[in-house]
């Protein structure tokens, strides 16, 4: 019944859209995180997305293959007062953009929504079907 | 007479079989819209539907017989199989993806109408057998 594996591929974003919105939470909330428990200032996180074979069907659903670290260069911003400041004066920040952040936060909350909407409409698909001959 | 009620009810079977299957086609089309390089899959209902319809493609359409693993294996592909075509993209993408949302909410929604009238059809055919087969 194919109908149903509908409901594995849109779990599968939904899970997977959930996943890349904790990674910007974490993001966000680090944004000017100096340091860690490595003693390293927070990097920014970003997922890695790619196709899961599901179903015989050539459709498929989406998991997360990896979560990497942004390779992008740290902010420099010069505070001399800091505590955790070079000699120049300088303290790293994390390279953490939040506006990228927070454009991707819209897009993962409106995949994620778009799954829901795909879940409820093959699932009122299934019941009407389940009245067939009634 | 089962036999004729059989044929009527055939076309049905097939059609909401197919709308089935596009419709999960079109559900990993939208799950993926965020995936690098995904390529949107999508069948054209009217030739697959012809094809299942007629028999004679139908027997024509057996598997291969592999004596190897390394035989390229035709019966996983699918009940849709060869039938899956790739989208054009209209508006490429930098990272190689070709869902279109729009399009592709578009053809959701689309399918799940017609997957709809095809129930009622159905239940319409019912209908109609159960008065033929009143007594009156």
């Amino acid at each position: 019944m194919s109908l149903f594996n509908v409901f594995d591929i849109a779990s599968s974003a939904m899970s997977a859209q959930s996943q890349r919105l904790n990674v910007v939470a974490s993001n966000l909330s680090n944004a000017d995180s100096v340091t860690s428990s490595t003693g390293e200032p927070y990097r920014g996180r970003q997922v890695v997305f790619s196709t899961l074979q599901a179903a015989a069907n050539g459709a498929s659903g989406v998991k997360v293959a990896g979560i990497v670290h942004d390779a992008s260069p740290m902010r420099q911003v010069f505070e001399p007062k800091h505590p955790l400041s070079d000699k120049n004066g300088y303290v790293t920040m994390p390279n953490v953009n939040v506006v990228d952040e927070m454009v991707n936060m819209m897009s993962a909350s409106r995949s994620y929504q778009n799954s829901v909407d795909m879940m409820n409409t093959t699932k009122s698909l299934l019941q009407k079907t389940l009245t067939i001959g009634q | 007479m089962i036999n004729k009620l059989d044929k009527e009810l055939n076309f049905h079977h097939q059609a909401l079989s197919l709308r089935a299957a596009r419709q999960e086609l079109l559900s990993s089309n939208v799950a993926n819209a965020d995936t690098p390089n995904f390529k949107a899959k999508d069948i054209d209902f009217a030739s697959v539907l012809r094809d299942r319809l007629s028999l004679t493609t139908n027997i024509n359409k057996t598997g291969l017989i592999t004596t190897s693993s390394r035989h390229i294996n035709t019966s996983n592909v699918g009940p849709l199989g060869d039938d899956l075509l790739y989208r054009v993209p209209l508006q490429p993408s930098a990272d190689g993806n070709t869902v279109d949302m729009d399009m592709e909410r578009t053809r959701f929604a689309d399918n799940s109408v017609k997957y709809d009238a095809s129930i009622t059809f159905i239940n319409n055919e019912f209908r109609n057998i159960a008065l033929a087969m009143q007594e009156r």
